[in-house]
C-alpha cells in the first residue's frame, strides 16, 4: 500500500482513500479528495514534516499524517 | 430592511478576508471582545446606500463550519446559534479563485445555514496567472447566489460588491433546505421540536457540535447525546460524508464555470517556489530566520530605545512641572507619584510592541511565518511543542500576553496547553529594564569577551537565551507529566509569498498595541497607586512617630540628610516596609533584604515595577543631587549592613537576575491565562512552576557565589 509519505521530491501520485477517519475529515475539507492528484514539493530540514501541491495549492503535513493517505 | 445590517466576512485562511476588511472600513474600525471569550472582534463601519452604515464583522478564518482549533469554535458559535448578537443579518464569503472548489466548501455550508450569503471571488489574477479562467455569471446562476469578483488587496471591485449585498439584502435569499446528503428526517423532527424550530442543517449542526456550542447547557448537551444514541448517530461519518457530497455537486458546478487554459507545464518556477527553495533549505533556512530575528532584536532593543527615552523624558517633565506648579498635598503626590508614573510605567513598552507587531504582521503577511513553521516543527516536537509554537515564543520577547492569545491557532490542546505554560519564561520587556540596571550594577562596563564583545551586552544575551532554554526544558517536561491522549497534528496551508500592505501592517500594529495599552494597562497602573499608598501610609501613626524619632537621633543633621533619614525611615514604617519586613526571614537564603523584599511583592503584581519601587525606596521624597542622581548610582552606593560592603555584589545581582528570569511575576498574564484555559489550575500551576523555579535557582546561584 503506497502512501503520500512514501512519495520522494518531484514525484506524484492520485489519492484512493485514508486509513484514518479521524484525520480524514480535515484532509477532505483542505482538498484532498479522493482521485485528486498530489505532487511532493518539499521535504522539511529533517525529514519531516513535508509538503504536497494539492488542489492548486501547497499542503503541509506531518509525515504520519501523510502516511494515512492511500495513492496509487 | 433593517436601518444597520449585520454582516459578517467569512472565508479560508489566506482568502484576502482581512485584506477586504480592511479596504471596505479603513480606519472605521474598533476591536471588541467576543462575549464570553477574549478572542479579539474586528468590527467596522461600511457604508452600504446613503446614510446606512453596515456594520462589518471580520470572523477568523476557518476551513470548515466543523472546528477544529479554539479560534474556529468562536465562528461557529456565532452562526450556529440565530439567538448570537453577533449572528449576522447578511455573510460575505470570500473565496480564493485560484483554490475555488475547496474555498466554495465553505460557502454552500455557510448558505445551508439559511444565511443570505454574497460570494466575494477574490484572487482572480492568480487564478489567470495559472490557467484558470471562471466564469462568474455562469457561477452566480449555478449557485443561485449573487457572486462579485473583487481584488481585496487594491480595493478593487468594492462597488460590485455593494451593488450585490443590496440586492441580497433585498431579496433576503435564503437556503431552499435541500441538503446535498442523506439524513434521517424523523430524527430532524425530534431535535426541532426539543430545541426549537429551525432549519434541518441547524438541527443537524447543532447534533454534531453540541459539545462545542456554548448556546446548550449541560442538561441539553446530555439531551442531544441521548437522540445521537437513540438514532445511531456517528458524527464523524456524517461530516466525511457530507464533505463528500458537497464535493461532488460543487465539482460539477466548478467543472461547468471553470475554463483551463492549457498553460506549458506546471508553473514550477514561480516566485513561491524560489523563495521556498532557500527559506526552506536545511542550511539557508534557519540562517535567513536567525537573520530575521537578530534584526528583529535589534529594533526592539536598540531602535525603540529612541522613543523610549522620549516617552521617559515626557513623562518625567509632566511630573516636575505639574509638582511646581500644583499645591504640595497628598493629592499631587498621588497624581504624580502614583498616576502618572503608572500610565508612564504602560506607555515607555508602547515602542517595544510596535516593533515586535511590525515584524510579526509583516512575516505573517507575506506568507514566511508558514515557512518558519514548516522548518522548526521537527525541532519543537521534540519538547512536546508545535511548529506553531514558534509564533508565541516568539512574540513572548515582547508581552507574553499577545504571544498567549496567539497560541489560538494551535489545534492541538495538549501542544496549545504547554506552549501556554512556557511562553511566560521567555524573557519579556517589561524583564529589560530590571536586567540592564543589575547588569551595569555586577558586570564591569568596560570589559570585553575576546576583545571584541561587550561583556554587558554579552551577559543581556546570554539571559535570553537562558529564558528560551529553560522554556524548552520545562516544555520537555511537561511533555513527560501531561498524559492527554489527544494527537497533535500539523495540517496547513503553506500560501504563496505576497507582498506585505502597508496599510494592513499599520492597522495590526494599531489595533494590538491598544489592545495591550488597555489590558495590561489597567493592571499596571491599579498596582502603581496602590504600591504608593502602601508606601505612604502605615499602621496607626508609625509614620508621624518616624520623623520625630529620626530628627531625635541626629539633632545636628539638617536639610537633604535629614530629610533622606526620615523618608527613609517612613518607608520602614509604611505598610509596604512591614510587609517585606515580614517575608525577609524567606528570602534571606536568596540574599535579599526587606527592601528587596518590598520591590519583589510589588513586582509579583507586574515585574516592571521594580525599577519604580527601586527609585521610590531608595529615593522617596529625597531630592536629587548630582551624586546619587539615578536609582542605579543609589543602588551602587547601598552598604550591607552586616559585612560593610556593597550591598549589590556579584551574589546578589546574579540571584537577583535569575530570579527574575523565571518568576511568575505578572497578573496579566495569569489572568490570560485563566481566560485561554477557562480553568484556574493553569495559571496556579504557572505560579507555583515558575515562582518555585525562580526560588530555588536563585538560592543556588547565591549560595555559589556567596
Amino acid at each position: 500500500m503506497k502512501t503520500i509519505a512514501d512519495l520522494k521530491k518531484g514525484e506524484r501520485g492520485i489519492i484512493v482513500n485514508f486509513t484514518d477517519d479521524e484525520l480524514s475529515l480535515k484532509l477532505l475539507e483542505m482538498g484532498c479528495l479522493p482521485g485528486t492528484q498530489v505532487t511532493m514539493t518539499h521535504i522539511a530540514p529533517f525529514g519531516d514534516p513535508i509538503a504536497v501541491k494539492v488542489s492548486g495549492y501547497i499542503l503541509s503535513l506531518r509525515k504520519d499524517e501523510a502516511a494515512t493517505i492511500v495513492i496509487a | 430592511m433593517k436601518k444597520s445590517p449585520k454582516i459578517a466576512l467569512i472565508g479560508n485562511p489566506n482568502a484576502g478576508k482581512s485584506s477586504l476588511f480592511n479596504s471596505l472600513t479603513g480606519l472605521r474600525q474598533k476591536t471588541g471582545n467576543f462575549p464570553g471569550v477574549t478572542m479579539d472582534k474586528l468590527i467596522g463601519k461600511w457604508k452600504l446606500e446613503k446614510g446606512d452604515d453596515a456594520s462589518i464583522l471580520d470572523l477568523p478564518g476557518i476551513y470548515s463550519i466543523y472546528p477544529k482549533s479554539v479560534d474556529e469554535q468562536v465562528v461557529i458559535n456565532i452562526l450556529a446559534n440565530p439567538q448570537h448578537p453577533d449572528y449576522p443579518d447578511l455573510a460575505i464569503v470570500v473565496a480564493d479563485a485560484s483554490n475555488l472548489k475547496r474555498n466554495l466548501l465553505l460557502f454552500s455550508q455557510v448558505r445551508d445555514l439559511g444565511i443570505p450569503t454574497v460570494l466575494a471571488l477574490n484572487m482572480i489574477d492568480v487564478a489567470e496567472s495559472q490557467g484558470v479562467v471562471i466564469n462568474s455569471v455562469k457561477l452566480a446562476r449555478e449557485l443561485n447566489v449573487e457572486v462579485a469578483e473583487i481584488n481585496a488587496k487594491k480595493g478593487i471591485g468594492l462597488n460590485g460588491l455593494r451593488l450585490a449585498v443590496n440586492k441580497t439584502i433585498e431579496s433576503g435569499y435564503n437556503s431552499n433546505d435541500s441538503l446535498p446528503m442523506d439524513y434521517d428526517r424523523a430524527m430532524i423532527e425530534v431535535i426541532k421540536e426539543k430545541y426549537g424550530d429551525t432549519d434541518d442543517y441547524h438541527a443537524l449542526l447543532w447534533l454534531s457540535e453540541h459539545n462545542n456550542l456554548k448556546q446548550f447547557d449541560l442538561v441539553q448537551r446530555a439531551g442531544f447525546e441521548e437522540i445521537q444514541e437513540k438514532y445511531r448517530w456517528n458524527t464523524q461519518d456524517f461530516q466525511s460524508k457530507e464533505t463528500m457530497a458537497r464535493y461532488s455537486q460543487l465539482t460539477e458546478i466548478v467543472d461547468n464555470c471553470l475554463h483551463e487554459m492549457p498553460i506549458e507545464e506546471e508553473p514550477l518556477n514561480t516566485w513561491t517556489d524560489r523563495l521556498d527553495k532557500v527559506f526552506l533549505h536545511r542550511f539557508w533556512g534557519y540562517f535567513v530566520f536567525l537573520g530575521i530575528l537578530f534584526i528583529m532584536f535589534q529594533a526592539i532593543f536598540t531602535w525603540a530605545t529612541y522613543p523610549m527615552d522620549l516617552i521617559d523624558g515626557g513623562i518625567a517633565n509632566l511630573n516636575d512641572f505639574l509638582k511646581s506648579n500644583l499645591p504640595p498635598t497628598k493629592l499631587t503626590d498621588l497624581l504624580t507619584e502614583g498616576l502618572i508614573a503608572g500610565i508612564g510605567g504602560v506607555l515607555i513598552f508602547i515602542p517595544q510592541i510596535a516593533f515586535l507587531f511590525l515584524f510579526i504582521s509583516m512575516l505573517e503577511e507575506t506568507g514566511y511565518m508558514s515557512r518558519v513553521m514548516f522548518i522548526m516543527d521537527k525541532l519543537m516536537r521534540r519538547f512536546g511543542l508545535n511548529g506553531k509554537s514558534v509564533v508565541p515564543l516568539i512574540s513572548g520577547v515582547a508581552c507574553a500576553v499577545p504571544a498567549i492569545m496567539s497560541t489560538r491557532s494551535i489545534g492541538s490542546w495538549k501542544d496549545r496547553l504547554i506552549t501556554i505554560m512556557v511562553t511566560p519564561l521567555m524573557s519579556c520587556s517589561a524583564r529589560l529594564p530590571i536586567y540592564t540596571v543589575l547588569i551595569a550594577l555586577v558586570v564591569p562596563e568596560k570589559s570585553t569577551l575576546f576583545g571584541v564583545f561587550n561583556l554587558q551586552g554579552v551577559a543581556l544575551f546570554a539571559m535570553y537565551l537562558l529564558g528560551f532554554f529553560m522554556a524548552l526544558l520545562s516544555a520537555w517536561i511537561m511533555k513527560i507529566i501531561l498524559k492527554v491522549k489527544e494527537r497533535s497534528y500539523f495540517i496547513m496551508e503553506l500560501p504563496s509569498y505576497k507582498s506585505p500592505r502597508f496599510s494592513h501592517v499599520m492597522l495590526t500594529i494599531l489595533n494590538s498595541t491598544k489592545a495591550f495599552v488597555f489590558e495590561a494597562g489597567k493592571v499596571i497602573v491599579a498596582i502603581s497607586i496602590v504600591l504608593w499608598v502602601l508606601a505612604s501610609y502605615g499602621p496607626g501613626d508609625a509614620m508621624e512617630e518616624a520623623s520625630i524619632f529620626v530628627k531625635a537621633q541626629n539633632p545636628t543633621l539638617s536639610g537633604i540628610g535629614i530629610t533622606n533619614k526620615i523618608s527613609s525611615k517612613k518607608l520602614e514604617n509604611s505598610y509596604a516596609g512591614h510587609f517585606g519586613k515580614f517575608i525577609e526571614p524567606a528570602i534571606k537564603p536568596l540574599g535579599y533584604d526587606w527592601k528587596i523584599g518590598i520591590a519583589l511583592i510589588t513586582s509579583f503584581a507586574a515585574r516592571e515595577v521594580f525599577v519604580g519601587t527601586m527609585s521610590t525606596i531608595y529615593s522617596l521624597g529625597g531630592e536629587a543631587n548630582e551624586e546619587n542622581s539615578t536609582v542605579m548610582k543609589r543602588m551602587r552606593a547601598e552598604i550591607n549592613p552586616e559585612t560593610g560592603k556593597p550591598m549589590y555584589d556579584m551574589a546578589l545581582g546574579f540571584s537577583l537576575l535569575i530570579f527574575y528570569a523565571f518568576a511568575m511575576q505578572c497578573m496579566s498574564t495569569l489572568a490570560v491565562t485563566y481566560r485561554e484555559t477557562k480553568s484556574w489550575k493553569y495559571p496556579t500551576i504557572q505560579f507555583v512552576y515558575m515562582t518555585g523555579l525562580a526560588y530555588i535557582s536563585a538560592f543556588i546561584v547565591y549560595q555559589l557565589l556567596k
